[in-house]
């Protein structure tokens, strides 16, 4: 037994919990069956069921992409319909974007280790959790009527007044993502909360990992933009259903003005999607570069610092739609303001690599792939950024290209590398190393085939949302398309190993990449309530420098270990004490 | 690396591209230097610091000031610089030269109708002097639509309800692109037209020889009408099936409607289609015509009328 000083001079009795590499008693074999999924409030229960939500809607969404790239493979028709294609690029975005990009990292991902990462036993609010998944799926359920209707062919963007006009089922998929948008609220509001309450003993600001920031940033975004959003559909809603004239000029309304209030969500909608994704980059490249983050409170912050901001960009996506000239320049200017913080945090995680102990395994290759890709992002969004350029290149292939590699390239390769990296703690299964190398070169390579070429058609003119294209694009169209059935390629073979590691799978140890990060140091998978005692913390997330012994504190049970029931009792009643003091 | 960065961009064929494209291609510069820079930090990271053994010890390097100001401070400056540079460009884009000639260009689902000042009329070209500005005063008549013109690096949408305006000085004859950039509906991407650029000499030739518009017989006048709404953009006239029914054969005809019921196509029932096409649809048609209810007469509509009569 050792004593620690944690916090303002209060002394805790401690001592090391190793965690057992063969736990017997796991989230898993608790509360077994299918209704008991379904009824559970186990946060890492809930991520789950996002998780695999998610990756169904990715698997559609993907599917849809490659339809998408097959018809372009000839500038004219190759298998389908114009009004078919219009649909399938509709659906494509908007369920990507609303079903995928928005709720993937901190719906699945964050669901499950967040709380871990805070050595709690759950989110704040358990059963407004569950309540999120299932508005998440109610969200579903309309879209999926919509389909079954008259699809949606209006671009995910709904302009007006064409999406006043179409014959498609516009009102099915507004009111599906009005009520999605309440699942994206309860979330990020109960994020906030955790982060705020929940946190163990020890657990500073200053000692938050990196991960836990991002998703406070994001939770921050969701909460407050997302409003708008709802506000949104429902005018239009509203507008379609009876002829309210708040976007038709015939009825005195503003087509312009639609698009203000679309951005003003789906601009910060963008830092929602990606900003969860800087924090496994942080968390990833420190565990396996065995190194201290370098400018923890620099990537700490500039993820705040794009969480203000970026509300204040959205007319960045209107520089050609005839909203005022002031207004142009003054989002043109706050645009470039906003690409600051996400390059010092690409400098930082560089930065982090120098001198430090580099194992290049699968989530660490993604992290790779990710700085290269999504640097590309960044620097195309400057180029999109600056006014007289962005006349040329807006709702071009450049611009599909440009959000491809920071969503695609960014979040998604974030989300592939924070599965990677925390599949072992989830499912407590390793999975075929080589098998993964081999998929992610396929991801690499074929994403770059896909998007590269799209800069080049989308620059020389090739307009987006096109279903025939002249004749001088063909070559580019190809590429792209064969790029496409590459990254096709590489994502079934993920799907593959990781299907044949959940059922075949090694068994992983607890902490199998010698992480110092708290929900390393629970079991792998980890027990119902994560941690079978109250972790207290006394070094940051990163310090690789101290021994891994003092990561594996936790309150001092004083008991013979006979009684584990009474044991329990005194770890909450701790517990108890410290919630009340560690907000102060 | 230049000939990369110009391979990207479409030949320049008006001044209001040039600061576009050099800020083009002095982003890509910067970026690509800074890109370079990074992947060549990766690898050499990766390769220099790889694990030797599971006990690798690191220092602790927690930051460091001066590196960090650093890089915050550099690419802001090189922002604003992005940002000034840019800006002035769009300045130039939207500031009329005084002498432009003015063209009227109207967007519909699906094409461009082209208004010259002395009346005359085209579908989907707009004809313009070389060596002069021209204005280009953009309106639509249904939903919103984009004006992209590559070769001028000029863009702006079209919206219903307000005017908006690109211009542009063609400096040689020739022809250049022009892509409605604004999806809007089934027609999106055939929503094309042409710049035709003559010398002046040629320009006020064929301004003269189509001014005053429509003319002639009223079956002759229908037929350059059909052309100019862009009727014929949906409508075949030797019986192909477009998005719409082919106007051959149509007069006196009796069509299925989407509710079952039939009817026997008259004045009245094509009067109908043309002011509000919703009402009665052609059964396997779907509702995508934009209702031309105050854009067209009703002289208008009777020539039209008296030509498709002839198209048997």
């Amino acid at each position: 037994m050792a004593t620690a000083e944690v916090s303002n001079k209060k002394t805790l009795k401690v001592q090391r919990f190793k965690p057992s590499d063969n736990p017997s008693n796991t989230y898993l074999t608790d509360e077994k069956g299918v209704w008991a999924w379904m009824t559970t409030v186990d946060h890492k229960k809930i991520g789950i069921m996002y998780l695999v939500a998610v990756a169904i809607f990715f698997a559609v969404g993907g599917a849809l992409a490659l339809l998408l790239r097959t018809e372009l493979m000839t500038p004219a028709k190759t298998f389908i319909e114009a009004d078919t294609y219009n649909q399938l690029f509709t659906l494509h975005g908007a369920i990507m974007v609303f079903f995928v990009l928005v709720p993937s990292i901190p719906a699945a991902l964050g669901n499950f280790i967040m709380p871990m990462q805070l050595g709690a036993k759950d989110v704040a609010f358990p059963k407004l959790n569950l309540a999120s998944f299932y508005i998440y799926v109610a969200g579903a359920i309309f879209t999926f009527i919509a389909l079954a209707q008259h699809g949606l062919d209006t671009g995910w963007t709904f302009y007006t007044p064409y999406s006043t006009e179409s014959s498609s089922s516009v009102i099915w998929v507004t009111m599906g993502v009005f009520i999605l948008g309440f699942s994206s609220i309860l979330t990020g509001t109960n994020f906030i909360t955790t982060i705020h309450k929940m946190r163990a003993p020890g657990i500073t600001w200053g000692k938050l990992p990196l991960n836990v920031w991002a998703l406070y940033a994001t939770s921050i975004i969701q909460v407050l933009a997302t409003p708008v959003l709802a506000i949104t559909v429902l005018l239009l809603t509203m507008e379609r259903w009876l002829g309210f004239g708040i976007f038709d000029p015939a009825l005195g309304g503003d087509p312009v003005l639609f698009q203000h209030f679309f951005w003003f969500y789906s601009h910060p909608a963008v830092y929602i999607m990606i900003v969860p994704g800087f924090g496994i980059i942080s968390e990833v490249i420190s565990t396996f570069s065995k190194k201290t983050v370098f400018g923890y409170w620099a990537i700490a912050l500039s993820s705040l610092a794009i969480a203000f901001i970026g509300f204040l960009v959205w007319g960045h996506h209107m520089f050609t739609s005839g909203q005022s000239a002031v207004a142009t320049t003054v989002f043109s200017f706050l645009t470039f303001l906003v690409g600051i913080p996400t390059g010092i945090k690409i400098f930082n995680w560089i930065a982090t690599l120098y001198k430090g102990s580099i194992k290049m395994d699968t989530p660490m290759i993604y992290v790779f792939i990710f700085l290269f890709l999504f640097s590309i992002g960044g620097f195309t969004g400057i180029m999109l950024g600056a006014l007289s350029v962005d006349i040329h290149l807006h709702d071009t292939y450049y611009v599909v290209a440009h959000f491809h590699y920071v969503m695609m390239g960014g979040t998604l390769i974030a989300l592939l590398a924070g599965l990677h990296f925390w599949w072992p703690k989830m499912t407590g299964k390793l999975y075929n190393e080589k098998l993964a190398k081999i998929a992610s070169v396929f991801i690499f390579v074929g994403f770059n085939v896909t998007f590269l070429p799209q800069f080049v058609m989308g620059a020389q003119g090739m307009p987006r949302r096109y279903y025939n294209y002249v004749d001088q694009f063909t070559a580019f169209h190809q590429t792209s398309t064969i790029g496409s059935y590459l990254l096709g390629v590489g994502f079934l073979i993920i799907l593959y190993y990781l299907m044949h590691s959940l059922f075949k799978g090694a068994k992983s140890p607890a902490n199998p990449w010698g992480s110092r990060g708290l929900e390393w140091q629970a079991t792998s998978p980890p027990d119902f309530h994560n941690f079978d005692h109250t972790p207290v913390v006394i070094h940051g997330p990163y310090d690789y420098h101290q021994p891994m012994e003092e990561f594996q504190l936790g309150l001092a049970v004083d008991t013979n270990g006979h009684d584990s029931e009474t044991a329990k009792e005194v770890v909450d009643k701790e517990r108890e004490q410290w919630k009340n003091y560690s907000l102060g | 690396m230049d000939r990369l960065f110009e391979f990207m961009l479409p030949e320049a064929k008006s001044p209001t591209a040039d600061s576009t494209d050099a800020l083009f291609h002095f982003i890509n510069e910067v970026s690509l230097v800074l890109l370079i820079g990074i992947t060549i930090a990766l690898i050499y990271f990766a390769i220099k610091y790889r694990r030797r053994s599971e006990d690798d010890e690191t220092p602790v390097i927690t930051h460091n000031n001066t590196l960090e100001i650093t890089w915050s401070v550099v690419p802001l400056l090189i922002c604003f610089v992005i940002f000034g540079w840019g800006y002035t460009g769009w300045l130039n884009l939207k500031s009329v030269p005084d002498n432009a000639y003015e063209i009227q260009v109207n967007g519909f689902k699906w094409g461009w109708n082209v208004k010259y000042d002395n009346g005359a009329q085209t579908l989907n070209e707009i004809h313009v002097p070389e060596g002069r500005p021209v204005k280009i005063v953009l309106q639509s008549s249904d939903v919103l639509h984009s004006f992209f013109v590559p070769d001028y690096r000029v863009k702006h949408d079209v919206v219903p309800g307000r005017y908006t305006y690109v211009w542009f000085e063609a400096e040689e004859a020739g022809e250049s692109i022009v892509f409605c950039t604004e999806y809007c509906g089934t027609g999106h991407s055939d929503m094309l037209a042409k710049v035709i650029v003559h010398t002046e000499e040629d320009f006020q030739t064929w301004l003269e020889k189509n001014g005053g518009g429509v003319s002639g017989t009223p079956v002759e006048q229908g037929e350059q009408l059909v052309q100019l709404q862009g009727c014929t953009t949906c409508h075949s006239d030797d019986g192909s099936r477009l998005i719409g029914p082919s106007f051959k054969g149509l007069w006196g005809s009796e069509e299925t409607l989407t509710d079952g019921s039939t009817v026997t196509v008259d004045e009245n029932y094509l009067r109908e289609s043309i002011l509000n096409p919703g009402a009665k649809i052609v059964e396997s048609y779907d509702n995508v015509m934009t209702p031309y209810e105050g854009r067209i007469s009703d002289d208008e509509i009777t020539n039209i009328i008296e030509y498709l009569k002839t198209l048997k």
